[in-house]
């Protein structure tokens, strides 16, 4: 075997190697939830655990089933879904364009940081008294809510977006006579697009938290309300649905972020 | 300047009277006067910190004088006066190479038949034609500069700007885009004003080369340079006139890089 052959020898194993370990890592990622599930089952059935509290997976996934088939479920899940839209759209939009502004130019800075600095350490779950006392029990208030919770990061992250754009982009869009909404569309905006794609995934965990304490109080209708009402009744089951089902939207906003992230910063050597 | 007596002489397209820029306490430039002629490759020496950039910078309207004026005689009604090529990485990497060049124009508001034929001929001209949708990140630096040079000429400014352009590129690009960038500017020989701190790339470039002192900056000496166009990179440089002509430079630039120094 020349010293080429055994060059190559190695590598082959160096890889191959790698590749096992890689099918390892991801064989135990599934078996770890797995495995819970199963011990879980194993003990609610053997009497281990208090089955008023830890009902048996099975029967949890019987609940989703049923819940799914009568249409509760279906139907609360989009009204979060639909309050969480038009949350986004109302606080994210004001958020960018405030965000950006103040990115672009110090007097918008020296206005409205102030405000944003005085008001973003109030926990806005504290402020849905007032939010109910101001916009009602109707669907007002919940798109406030997200409204709210989007707002602070998206706005935040904007400003520090176009902060750290490369003083010679500027340069150039006033060397080339931008207008001011020229270099607001042409470059702040686009320059600033990572930073606005971090708060945008910051807003979305903010949401789904908001959301959930919103529609407990003041709702009757959304996974919150479901959450709470099953607490009400002692649904036990149903609570775990709620939760199980609150997750997976977590998880598949945060897929669907990623991919928009990717197509928006596409022009990043990087994305 | 007396070439402006002579018939058939060139007119004046950049007058520069009396230019003083404070920083503060700092006098960056220092009573500058100056006619360049239209069609001029005028080129701008000088030691590091002597405030040519500054001065580009104002002529681009991205500075403000101190004292002073800058005229630039008979702009043509909806021509932009001035387009600058910046130093370093000035492209926009979340534009394509086409939106790049285009940006000038649209700025503008260009009809759309116009920006298509500039940008069209100017990437071709550039080489970028191949590279039209890619963006800045897969290019290599010298072909992002290309994009910029393009950028630039697609404007069609009445005058260009050039600070140091090359300046953060390896000495093979460099000779290449300096190629380049004179074969492009033969075809309608726009004033160009063009900021270095290479004298080679003065002399190689320049039909008049100013040489400013340090800090302040001051003209030190306008030289003409007399080599005929179209001019070949390479072989210029074997040529025994160059070599006087970039000798002649050091010797004014000398003593100012030596003060700027002991500054």
């Amino acid at each position: 075997m020349s010293t080429t052959d055994l060059a190559e020898a190695g590598k082959d194993i160096g890889e191959e190697a790698r590749l096992a370990a890689r099918r390892r890592d991801r064989i135990l990622s599934i078996a770890s939830p797995l495995g819970l599930l199963l011990a879980w089952e194993f003990a609610a059935r053997a009497g281990l655990i208090d089955v008023r509290f830890f009902p048996a997976p099975s029967a949890i996934i019987l609940k989703l089933i049923e819940m799914g088939q009568s249409g509760e479920l279906t139907d609360n899940v989009l009204i979060s879904l639909e309050r969480i839209a038009l949350g986004f759209l109302l606080g994210g939009v004001p958020a960018i364009l405030i965000g950006i502004a103040m990115g672009l130019w110090r007097p918008v800075r020296a206005i409205v940081d102030p405000l944003i600095v005085a008001t973003y350490p109030i926990p806005k779950s504290s402020l849905l008294p007032l939010i109910l006392l101001i916009f009602g029990l109707g669907e007002m208030s919940k798109i406030m809510m997200v409204a709210i919770g989007v707002f602070y990061p998206m706005a935040i992250n904007a400003t520090a977006g176009v902060l750290q754009i490369n003083q010679i982009y500027l340069d150039v869009g006033k060397s080339f006579k931008a207008s001011p909404w020229d270099m607001f569309r042409t470059i702040a905006l686009p320059g600033a697009l990572p930073f606005i794609m971090t708060g945008v995934k910051l807003g979305a965990g903010l949401a789904l938290i908001l959301i959930a304490i919103a529609e407990m109080v003041g709702a009757k209708s959304g996974i919150g309300y479901m959450i709470w009402s099953a607490w009400e009744t002692f649904a036990v089951a149903k609570m775990y649905v709620g939760l199980f089902v609150i997750a997976l939207i977590g998880f598949a906003i945060s897929l669907l972020l990623n991919e928009v992230e990717r197509w928006v910063i596409r022009w990043k050597a990087d994305a | 300047m007396p070439a402006t007596e002579r018939a058939g002489a060139r007119h004046v397209k950049i007058r520069i009277e009396n230019l003083t820029k404070r920083f503060r306490a700092l006098t960056a430039i220092d009573d500058v006067s100056l006619d360049i002629e239209e069609g001029t490759f005028f080129a701008i020496v000088g030691p590091s910190g002597c405030g040519k950039t500054t001065l580009l910078r104002i002529l681009g309207g991205l500075d403000a004088v101190t004292s002073g004026a800058i005229e630039i005689t008979d702009p043509a009604p909806g021509r932009p006066k001035y387009s600058m090529v910046f130093q370093g990485d000035s492209i926009f990497p979340w534009m394509t190479v086409w939106d790049n060049a285009a940006y000038g124009l649209r700025m503008r508001k260009a009809p759309q038949d116009k920006i298509n034929e500039a940008v069209t001929r100017y990437l071709e001209r550039t080489g970028l034609t191949r590279f039209a949708h890619h963006y800045p990140h897969q290019l290599s630096g010298g072909m992002r500069q290309r994009v910029s040079i393009a950028r630039a000429f697609a404007n069609d400014p009445e005058v260009l700007l050039m600070d140091e352009p090359f300046s953060a590129l390896d000495e093979q690009n460099r000779t290449i885009l300096q190629q380049e960038l004179l074969r492009i500017w033969e075809v309608d020989k726009k004033t160009v004003v063009f900021i270095t701190h290479s004298v080679d790339e003065a002399v190689t470039l320049a039909d008049k080369i100013m040489v400013m002192t340090a800090c302040p900056g001051r003209a030190k000496t306008v030289i003409d340079v007399s080599l005929e166009r179209p001019r070949n990179v390479l072989e210029l440089r074997n040529d025994p006139r160059y070599g006087h002509i970039v000798y002649t430079i050091w010797g004014h630039l000398k003593d100012e890089v030596e003060r700027a120094r002991s500054v």
